[in-house]
């Protein structure tokens, strides 16, 4: 059992998470994920590791409530436990001295780049970061990636908070006026696919953390798999991060639909649930 | 002839997920054990990897004796009641009981099932403690082959750990086997009784991501490495990624671990559609394929290139599989699957096969026939022609030699190129069977008490 040690509510329907999981916390590294399972008719949901602390053995996790898995976690409270967390799981992000580094978390994907952000800035990497939301409510961590970063853009669709517009308005402008070595995006597959697409004509290497549905996480069922150029991969042991320039993230966002009959049914019962 | 074992009726059965053979009573099988011949060298028993004495438990059994020949059994067998149920007996024991030569062998697998449940129905009597001898064992993976290398090590009283990746202890016995074939109630008997003998079970650590196997190599006297087949192998044809395309993994394990088929109650959904294609012939095939039905597939298509005389499946899988009205679609090979426009499947486009010449397998090599192709109507298509091993476990441990399948490689008694290290089951053999695995675990478990105690 994994006990819950704090819970906050980060943004509308956005709630962190720390969890006691003290092997995981020795070991993790900025890019890998965990899978949990609430409890014993719970499903496995991957959630990639938003940070950690080794001395007090916590995983932090960002949860986005959308299906009835993340509801219910949702609704659990400190000193509730988990009944299993499994990881650290996947491959680690590559942190090295680049130089210009681009930093992107779009939605609930700020709090996994949170972690990279702060390696590649101890790595002495010069780092603007860009984080994006829908609307200011679904905004949170700008001062904690202001605190890691040289320079924090950010970013509301609605233009309720910072800049009006996506994430890929600044980034074309920096690409223009700077020479970028690398780019790094988490968030929404529409996102990482656009960011994807601004970087391209540049020819800057770009990352993208790939949420794919996974079952065991460990390189047994291959749900996760995922179309890297030519080949098939699998995200949760050739990845989670792939060249974003050889994604196809069409067929990612494809094939997160396969269940959302079944998520909207799930959904709707745990809702009536008395 | 052998005893008759009483069966759920197929019509009744496909709309169910409880077991499909319903075992012998005490007078079936004090019947069936009086067919035994007690032969004095008996030929069965070399066809055992176990080396269960055969005609020694089934002589118990005659004279209802059905404690001692359970005990008998758990000399060399800590899972009996699995082994009788999913042993490919027909091609071991039963092929060498004289009695087949001009009748049908003795059903040796069902009397030891029988044995087995007998004694589980009463209470699995508690194993007697043996001396410590202080040398401590990790065993990586909690299927067949780590469970009895965890067993007859624990016996020997060496203090024992296993590391499980998923939640719940068993493997390929949780998550691969079906309900129908093997209830999780009988795994989870024999695995308590595993566990009565002193063995720790850790699951959710996955050895080469919670903890390095060197780590391991460090901390304990010796390490088994037993963490099966791993990752699906796919066709590489066109639409392979469509949503409806499964792996049998995949699949199986949604369905059997997760306990799909009682979604929305348990919150793992799967998704089967009215016609399904199972492309492969083996047991995860059959097991698949009759899986479906149970689901609600008004078709079940098993789709296998070569013809009905290949297929690796058991033939007891087979037979029940047609029994359940599983359709067989032979020398037919998939080429290319389409989607509805929604990233769906919608239909796949088949190839007629014919057989050549053998290839190294000594198997006729199927070839394709030109221009026979055609399509069909599918809803949903599982990929069941195998897997490869999984790398977690090779990728973290310095010097391990593996071969070009990544399999790790291992001599007969399981030692691999790094001392105190051994491996067996699929991750050194590629996919086999439960007792196959099994035997490695036994070999290997008696050359690691050989390792440890002349060890200084």
């Amino acid at each position: 059992m994994f006990k819950i040690i704090r819970k906050e509510n980060l943004a509308e329907n956005t709630k962190l998470f720390d969890i006691e999981a003290k092997s995981i916390a020795e070991k993790c590294l900025p890019g890998q994920f965990v899978i949990l399972r609430l409890n014993e008719k719970g499903e496995r949901i991957p959630l990639t590791i938003a940070d950690f602390d080794r001395n007090k053995w916590v995983i932090t996790i960002v949860v986005q409530e959308v299906g009835k898995t993340t509801f219910q976690l949702g609704e659990m409270k400190i000193g509730d436990s988990l009944l299993d967390f499994i990881g650290p799981l996947g491959n680690p992000s590559e942190i090295e001295k680049f130089g210009e580094v681009v930093c992107i978390g779009g939605g609930v994907g700020i709090a996994p780049i949170y972690p990279i952000v702060r390696a590649l800035k101890e790595k002495g990497n010069k780092i603007t970061s860009i984080i994006g939301a829908r609307s200011k409510n679904l905004l949170f961590w700008e001062e904690k990636m202001r605190n890691v970063s040289d320079k924090l853009i950010v970013m509301t669709d609605d233009g309720s908070y910072g800049r009006k517009g996506v994430v890929t308005l600044p980034l074309k402008e920096i690409l223009d006026s700077e020479k970028i070595d690398r780019v790094i995006a988490i968030g929404p597959p529409v996102m990482m696919k656009f960011v994807a697409k601004t970087t391209m004509p540049y020819k800057v290497k770009t990352i993208a953390s790939l949420n794919s549905i996974m079952v065991d996480g460990t390189g047994m069922c291959g749900a996760c798999r995922c179309k890297i150029g030519e080949g098939t991969k699998f995200a949760c042991v050739d990845g989670p991060e792939f060249d974003a320039h050889l994604v196809d993230f069409d067929l990612l966002m494809s094939r997160q639909k396969m269940y959302l009959n079944e998520e909207k049914k799930s959904l709707e019962r745990y809702r009536v649930r008395e | 002839m052998k005893t008759p074992m009483p069966e759920q009726e197929p019509k009744e059965r496909i709309k169910n997920f409880n077991e499909v053979t319903l075992g012998y009573d005490e007078e079936d099988a004090v019947k069936e054990a009086g067919r035994c011949l007690s032969c004095k060298k008996p030929v069965c028993v070399k066809g055992c990897p176990v080396e269960i004495d055969i005609p020694g438990f089934i002589s118990f059994i005659k004279e209802r004796k059905f404690d001692e020949a359970i005990s008998k059994i758990k000399e060399k067998n800590s899972l009996p009641a699995i082994c009788g149920r999913v042993c490919p007996q027909e091609t071991q024991c039963e092929e060498l009981c004289v009695l087949g030569k001009k009748d049908e062998p003795v059903a040796i697998g069902r009397l030891e099932r029988f044995a087995a449940d007998w004694e589980r129905k009463k209470g699995i009597k508690p194993p007697q403690k043996v001396v410590p001898t202080g040398k401590k064992i990790a065993v990586i993976g909690s299927g067949p082959a780590g469970l009895t290398c965890a067993a007859d090590l624990a016996k020997l009283g060496h203090n024992v750990t296993v590391f499980e990746s998923l939640h719940k202890t068993g493997g390929v016995l949780m998550y691969g086997i079906p309900e129908f074939r093997m209830p999780k109630a009988v795994v989870e008997a024999e695995i308590n009784y595993i566990c009565s003998l002193g063995v720790e079970i850790h699951t959710d650590m996955v050895v080469g991501k919670s903890i390095s196997a060197d780590k391991l190599r460090k901390d304990f006297d010796a390490v088994f490495i037993g963490t099966g087949a791993g990752l699906p192998m796919f066709m590489r044809i066109p639409g392979e990624n469509l949503n409806g395309v499964y792996s049998a993994n995949e699949f199986l394990t949604r369905v059997n671990l997760m306990k799909a088929y009682r979604f929305p109650e348990y919150d793992t959904p799967v998704r089967i559609g009215k016609r399904v294609a199972v492309v492969g012939a083996g047991n995860v095939a059959m097991d698949s394929a009759r899986t479906a039905l149970r689901l609600g597939a008004e078709e079940s298509i098993i789709v296998y290139r070569r013809s009905e005389k290949e297929m690796p499946a058991r033939k007891e899988e087979v037979e029940h599989a047609k029994e359940e009205g599983v359709k067989f679609m032979l020398l037919t090979n998939p080429v290319k699957i389409f989607d509805d426009g929604q990233g769906f499947v919608k239909k796949m486009e088949c190839i007629q096969m014919k057989l050549g010449e053998p290839d190294e397998s000594g198997r006729r090599r199927p070839v394709p026939i030109k221009g026979s192709e055609s399509t069909m109507d599918i809803d949903t298509v599982i990929v069941a022609i195998g897997q490869s091993p999984n790398p977690l476990v090779p990728r973290t441990m310095k010097g391990l030699e593996v071969g070009k399948h990544g399999n790790i490689i291992a001599d007969e008694d399981g030692r691999t190129s790094v001392k105190g290290v051994f491996a067996g089951g699929d991750i050194a053999t590629g996919a086999a069977t439960v007792i196959s695995a099994m035997g490695m675990g036994k070999k290997s478990a008696t050359m690691i008490d050989k390792y440890v105690m002349e060890k200084k």
